[in-house]
């Protein structure tokens, strides 16, 4: 296995796919000649020409609209928002046609196209630049939302994104794109819906996706130190949530910290607690503990920005409070 | 009711130098009067609470409807806004099955679970039936955009109101599809009123074919009260759009003769305007009076003609209503493709 980052792992999927199917194109804005703005596209308009990877104007509706009927007259397409806040300039054509596009035509049309691009807060860029929106699609039916936390997965879980036959948002990492692991060569998939174990425990369940896994693993080496041995979960994919895979460990631990970088009302965190509570309430020992970010906008200086984020100590403070060891 | 294709026989009449034979004016004269009586019982439908919810007839632009469909191919998309019924009627959707989506049962040209806003039939390649204001447009570069990927020549009919043309989705798309030259038909039902709110107190600019022009593209203003002009204007459009040279902005002129949907008693028109409309512009006795002079039929024929389609249409109401409602158990159909077992939220299950 090869070590390379997290945007090459990306770039191979969709490299990989485009291969295999012509029916699949990559469009969005600084896509093809600028190699992408945060070169996930690096070389694929040398490899596969304008006829596939397409710069578009700044035009967010237009384009995810254009890709809804792409992929209602059969085609499959990768449609790239350089991040996903402006996505919401497109968000009638994601929730008022593709997700409802199977559905309102009695299955005869239907949107199988991977939205994609970096969400989550990125660094020193304020409130517009910096968000966890996540919750807002994992709430609709007719979608699913996967979202990566390390290069292997990025790789595995966007080709079986492109190759669903489904509207995927798939929510890539800002900060994680420089990333590098080892990732297996060719053809990789990962199936959607599966969640992984990132590290195995015994003492509390840490449910962690996209940046927050890689915190949730950070703050289980400091836990370990202090005597407290968790586990680590990855759900991947955040709709449909695989989760038995957090119920079976929370049967084990009894205890469950859940971590989102987006903010705490109605979140991800708020919805797994919830199914927790709900299918496993007698194996809890204690209340599940959410660490969230902030319920504020993103602020821009250092200080401020490090604040509203979740941190690496927060989390050892509330595995430690579920654990009662505060 | 499906209004087959092309002048085969001798010349009926001609419009502007186009030949249309007796077939082909009977056809046409024949779907734009099925699409009027087809509203007209909608409407009853809808007074005897058997159609619900939001419900926007087309009585009065039936020639654009019908004179469309004339001059497309069979393969050509279409989609539209939600004022849709006369669209796929005259596209040759089974209207039992569009009168049965009205009337929420199982035989429903989507199963019952679109309604009078979306009414979408993939065999005819009529894409929607879309319910909010302007949507279609995107979508529609998107089956162009599709056409040019795969060359295969067929041109997106993307229809939209003088409503529909104030969002910006509609300048978003105008753009792309002239930077790309996407094969497009942007027509505009320009019926004068955006809900209750007229032309003019919504837009700057209320030559609306003009509306391309800072994206380079071209547009034309057509009598869409005129089946014929309708159908030669249009294959105008769909011409210079399959020859790869781009978009065409077509805005057809017409008036609606009922209020925006059934709970709108417009009062915002006066009855003098409407009755201009109706008796000096109608297109159904537009077309009527041309066939009657050029001796292809009498008052009397076409008095018989409404009888019989009166009588078509009753029956395709009872024979809706007949049919159940939708299964209890679809309600959980066709939301996504590729399930995915043991994941949440579970398929067809509560909690």
């Amino acid at each position: 296995m090869a070590k390379i980052t997290y945007r090459e792992a990306l770039n191979q999927a969709m490299c990989n796919e485009m291969e295999r199917d012509d029916r699949v194109f990559l469009m969005g804005e600084e896509v093809a000649e600028y190699n992408g703005a945060y070169k996930v596209s690096q070389g694929m308009l040398d490899k596969f020409g304008p006829r596939r990877v397409i710069d578009t104007p700044i035009t967010e509706l237009g384009f995810a609209g254009l890709g809804v009927g792409a992929s209602m007259a059969g085609l499959r397409p990768i449609i790239e928002f350089m991040t996903w806040n402006f996505a919401i300039l497109a968000m009638d054509q994601i929730v008022n046609a593709a997700a409802k596009m199977k559905y309102m035509t009695g299955g005869q049309y239907s949107c199988p196209m991977v939205f994609r691009g970096a969400g989550g807060a990125a660094a020193r860029v304020s409130s517009q630049h910096s968000q966890a929106l996540e919750n807002w699609y994992a709430n609709i039916p007719g979608l699913k939302v996967v979202m990566p936390s390390n290069p292997a997965d990025a790789k595995g879980l966007l080709a079986a994104s492109i190759r669903d036959n489904d509207t995927v948002i798939f929510i890539e990492n800002e900060i994680n794109y420089g990333d590098v692991s080892e990732v297996p060569e060719g053809e990789y998939i990962v199936p959607l819906g599966k969640a992984d174990v990132k590290r195995v425990g015994k003492d509390v369940t840490l449910v962690a996706h996209s940046r927050m896994t890689g915190y949730a693993l950070a703050a289980a080496e400091e836990l370990a130190k202090q005597g407290i041995d968790a586990e680590v979960i990855d759900p991947r994919t955040i709709r449909p949530l695989d989760e038995a895979t957090i119920l079976t460990s929370v049967a084990k631990t009894n205890r469950a910290v859940v971590i989102e970088e987006g903010w705490r009302f109605a979140g991800i965190g708020a919805e797994i607690s919830a199914r927790i509570m709900e299918k496993a309430f007698d194996d809890l020992d204690a209340p599940v503990i959410r660490v969230t970010g902030k319920d504020v906008p993103m602020p821009y200086a250092a200080n401020l920005e490090t604040l509203a984020l979740p941190s690496v100590a927060e989390i050892v403070e509330a595995a430690r409070a579920v654990c009662n060891r505060n | 009711m499906v209004a087959t294709k092309k002048q085969n026989d001798g010349v009926g009449l001609t419009h502007e130098g186009r030949e249309y034979s007796a077939e082909t004016l009977h056809e046409m004269h024949d779907m734009m009067l099925y699409i009027r009586r087809f509203e007209e019982k909608a409407g009853q439908m809808y007074g005897l609470k058997k159609i619900g919810g939001f419900c926007h007839l087309c009585n009065g632009q039936e020639a654009i409807c019908v004179g469309m469909q004339q001059a497309a191919e069979a393969t050509d998309y279409m989609m539209t806004s939600y004022r849709d019924h006369g669209h796929i009627l005259a596209r040759g959707s089974d209207p039992t099955a569009v009168m049965a989506e009205l009337l929420g049962r199982a035989g429903g040209i989507v199963g019952g679970k679109g309604g009078s806003m979306h009414m979408f039939d993939i065999e005819k390649n009529f894409a929607g039936g879309n319910g909010i204001v302007g949507e279609q447009v995107p979508i529609g570069i998107g089956f162009g955009f599709a056409s040019q990927y795969r060359d295969d020549k067929r041109v997106s009919i993307t229809i939209m109101g003088d409503g529909g043309i104030n969002q910006g989705a509609v300048y978003e798309s105008f753009n792309i599809a002239s930077l790309w030259k996407l094969p497009v038909v942007f027509v505009i039902e320009n019926n004068q009123y955006a809900m209750g709110t007229s032309l003019s107190r919504a837009s700057a600019e209320t030559h609306l074919f003009k509306r391309g022009i800072s994206f380079k593209v071209p547009g034309m203003q057509v009598d869409g009260m005129d089946a014929l002009e309708v159908e030669r204007k249009m294959g105008e459009a769909l011409a210079h759009a399959r020859s790869g040279e781009g978009p065409m902005i077509v805005e057809m002129m017409t008036y609606r003769y009922r209020g925006h949907s059934m709970s709108d008693p417009a009062t915002y028109r006066t009855r003098g305007e409407v009755d201009e409309w109706r008796s000096g512009r109608d297109p159904i006795a537009r077309l009527q009076k041309q066939m009657i002079a050029a001796g292809l039929a009498t008052e009397e024929s076409f008095k018989e003609k409404d009888k019989e389609i009166k009588k078509a249409v009753a029956q395709v109401a009872k024979d809706a209503e007949a049919q159940p409602e939708p299964d209890p158990s679809v309600l959980w159909d066709d939301i996504i493709t590729d399930e995915i077992p043991g994941a949440y939220p579970y398929p067809r299950q509560v909690g």
